[in-house]
């Protein structure tokens, strides 16, 4: 009795080893994740752009970890909020950079983003960013990439649509005195004045901003024939509503912000007939595009914006460079960013085909768009520049 | 001359939503000795009440605004009384300042947290629709504001002057110890003061946000405007505080469309310290001295 005792308690220890040892490997593979954290507006004026990407962004995590993950490894997405405060996000990545990120994501302010993209560059930690400032891909740093191209890039278009288009002589200029406004004013109104348009109301305005009244009847009386709208979705919503209170009824036009989804629902009957050139826009007639809104509103239960697919498609560049890259490698990803395509027929998740060049600065397809009936309808289609 | 037409018109209307919050900064004073730093709060606050009877409960729009001006005079007015003020005393001070701008966080940080941080829209009251004057393009909506803000400032002063009870209520604020000898329940007086507060700011609340969008964070700069009308007209009287919101709406107007849209964020301000330096007491202010 003695003597089988241990040669029983040896087999059980055997059989509890060996289904250890069985199952160890497979759950070691299920414990290996990658950390890419969402420093996002989730609070304050930029909210509106910082809930969409991040919620954009879940959704793409969401779809990979069922997938297998990148490279057999879950991705781990904490949020934290910025609070639309520059320096509340510049301490908030150094806190994510510490906790040893693979990759950034956010943040969508282009002010904060001049901030803490600082902190991602001195530790090598590469950063998808919604900003669409110019001066962010211009400054150098190898590790910032754009998920919606540029002000630089979206000018052009613009220009082109008031002189070709419009044929007007006289434009205002109403913008949001921040480092997203700052950056698209100044290029646009260089732009506008070489093409022979004169800028008579240049009217700046402040970020949360509450009341337009000023701004419009100023513009109102400058004998303007169409106006350039440069101002983040809750100011632009505010505008709108001003300009309709005051029968403004020169065209109304923007960049990315003048007819979001989120402008539309705030501004109601009053967003009617703004037009807005847009790098993405939920409603791009693209079957991608579509099944993506889709699929936002069915998990989320509201509509997104752009910055829903901005975060998407910047998850998905992700798993894409860095299973060509065949390892997480931080400085490896960032070159192999540089200069690269990615095919939308070859890489769903991008949605539409999108190139990066050696800045970080985006290019692919945009579009003219128009509030029609309380929606955003795409009325041109420019090739990527 | 129909764009000054304009910016005058807009700037009345601004300025008449000012005036009801600081008519409340003025009632609070009066009634507890205490300046409320959370009235830009009050403000935003019914706004998300009425919000979350439409949307949550699912009432008709009238119903939803019904149990958010019951609910904002519940909260703002008989909670904040009992709960906040009461509790320091007849001469809250400083304490009591320090209090409300406590509920002022407390406030926005709730109505983010359960409601979220993007701005919502919010239904309005008035119809759209406008008229044209000398040129001059006048909405309906802001006449209206304009009008009800007087309206109710007009009652309220009314109410104050020619009734019992508002005579009994001034006389509460400005001695409580005669008064109650008097035979003045001193306590109800106040309470009245409070929830008169209450209903103010959320009628301020119901007629702003339809063009303010509902945010959690719309109280910051209101109530830092109305705090300053309510200075600059003068914090012991309810016309003062009428006449200072007004003005600031006007001279901002003016000054964002005639001189610069860069420093108009100044101009409260710089007109604050212009009273403080000629006239203490505001411009319908009394001189109060208090020995401390």
């Amino acid at each position: 009795m003695t003597g089988f005792m241990p040669m029983r308690r040896a087999a059980v220890v055997a059989i509890a080893g060996a289904i250890v040892a069985w199952h160890a490997p497979a759950q070691a593979q299920n414990n290996k994740t990658v950390l890419i954290p969402c420093v996002c507006e989730l609070s304050g004026a930029g909210a509106v752009s910082g809930t969409n990407y991040r919620d954009g962004a879940h959704i793409a995590v969401n779809e990979i970890n069922a997938a297998g993950g990148i490279l057999g490894h879950k991705i781990v997405m904490r949020d934290y909020d910025t609070q639309t405060n520059p320096m509340v996000s510049r301490a908030l990545v150094q806190k994510v950079v510490d906790a040893g990120a693979y990759v950034v994501m956010g943040t969508v302010y282009s002010g904060s983003t001049d901030v803490n993209m600082l902190v991602t560059e001195h530790a090598g930690v590469p950063q998808i960013t919604g900003s669409e400032a110019p001066d962010i891909t211009q400054k150098g740093d190898p590790y910032i990439f754009r998920t919606s191209s540029g002000s630089e890039k979206d000018i052009p278009a613009l220009v082109d649509y008031f002189t070709q288009t419009l044929k007007v002589k006289k434009v205002a200029v109403e913008w949001v005195q921040n480092d997203f406004g700052k950056g698209g004013h100044d290029l646009f109104v260089q732009a506008i004045r070489k093409a022979g348009v004169q800028v008579v109301a240049d009217v700046p305005s402040e970020q949360g901003q509450v009341d337009f009244s000023p701004d419009v009847a100023k513009i109102k009386h400058s004998g303007a024939q169409a106006v350039f709208v440069y101002v983040n979705e809750e100011e632009a919503a505010r505008f709108l509503k001003e300009a309709k209170k005051q029968a403004l009824t020169v065209p109304l036009v923007g960049d990315v912000t003048l007819t979001d989804q989120k402008v539309i629902e705030l501004a109601g009957p009053a967003a009617e007939g703004a037009i807005a050139h847009v790098g993405l826009t939920v409603s791009a007639p693209v079957p991608s595009i579509q099944a993506f809104v889709a699929k936002f509103r069915k998990i989320y239960h509201h509509n997104t914006d752009h910055n829903g697919i901005k975060g998407y498609i910047g998850v998905y560049a992700i798993k894409y460079v860095t299973e060509m890259v065949g390892k997480f490698d931080r400085k490896a990803f960032a070159a192999k960013m540089h200069g690269l395509t990615l095919d939308a027929n070859k890489y769903p998740g991008m949605l539409l085909t999108t190139s990066w060049d050696k800045t970080g600065e985006l290019s692919r397809e945009s579009f003219m768009t128009q509030v029609k009936g309380g929606k955003a309808v795409v009325i041109a289609t420019i090739p990527a520049n | 001359m129909a764009q000054f037409l304009q910016v005058l018109l807009s700037g009345l209307a601004t300025g008449s939503i000012y005036a009801l919050a600081a008519v409340g900064f003025s009632l609070v004073w009066q009634a507890a000795q205490a300046v409320n730093f959370a009235q830009g709060e009050f403000v935003m606050l019914p706004a998300f009440l009425v919000l979350i009877g439409e949307h949550w409960l699912h009432w008709p729009l009238w119903a939803a605004l019904l149990f958010g001006f019951a609910l904002s005079i519940l909260l703002l007015g008989l909670a904040f009384k009992r709960l906040i003020v009461q509790p320091f005393g007849p001469d809250g001070g400083l304490p009591l300042v320090i209090a409300t701008m406590a509920l002022s966080i407390l406030l926005k940080e709730a109505v983010k947290t359960f409601y979220g941080a993007e701005a919502e829209p919010f239904p309005s009251l008035i119809p759209n629709g406008d008229f044209h004057i000398g040129g001059a393009v006048i909405s309906v909506r802001d006449v209206l504001n304009l009008a009800a803000a007087l309206a109710v400032v007009m009652l309220l002063t009314l109410f104050l002057d020619r009734t019992k009870t508002g005579r009994q209520m001034q006389a509460a604020a400005q001695n409580p110890g005669v008064a109650e000898i008097l035979g003045i329940d001193v306590a109800r007086m106040t309470l009245y003061a409070f929830l008169l507060n209450a209903a103010l700011a959320a009628v301020a609340s119901f007629l702003i946000t339809p063009v303010y969008l509902a945010k959690f964070s719309n109280g910051e700069s209101l109530g830092l405007v109305a705090f300053i009308a309510a200075i600059i007209g003068g914090f012991n009287r309810i016309r003062g505080a009428l006449v200072g919101g007004l003005l600031i709406g006007v001279l901002d107007n003016l000054t964002a469309t005639y001189v610069t849209l860069s420093y108009r964020a100044a101009l409260p301000l710089v007109l604050l310290i212009a009273v403080i330096l000629w006239r203490p007491q505001g411009l319908l202010g009394d001189a109060e001295a208090r020995i401390v």
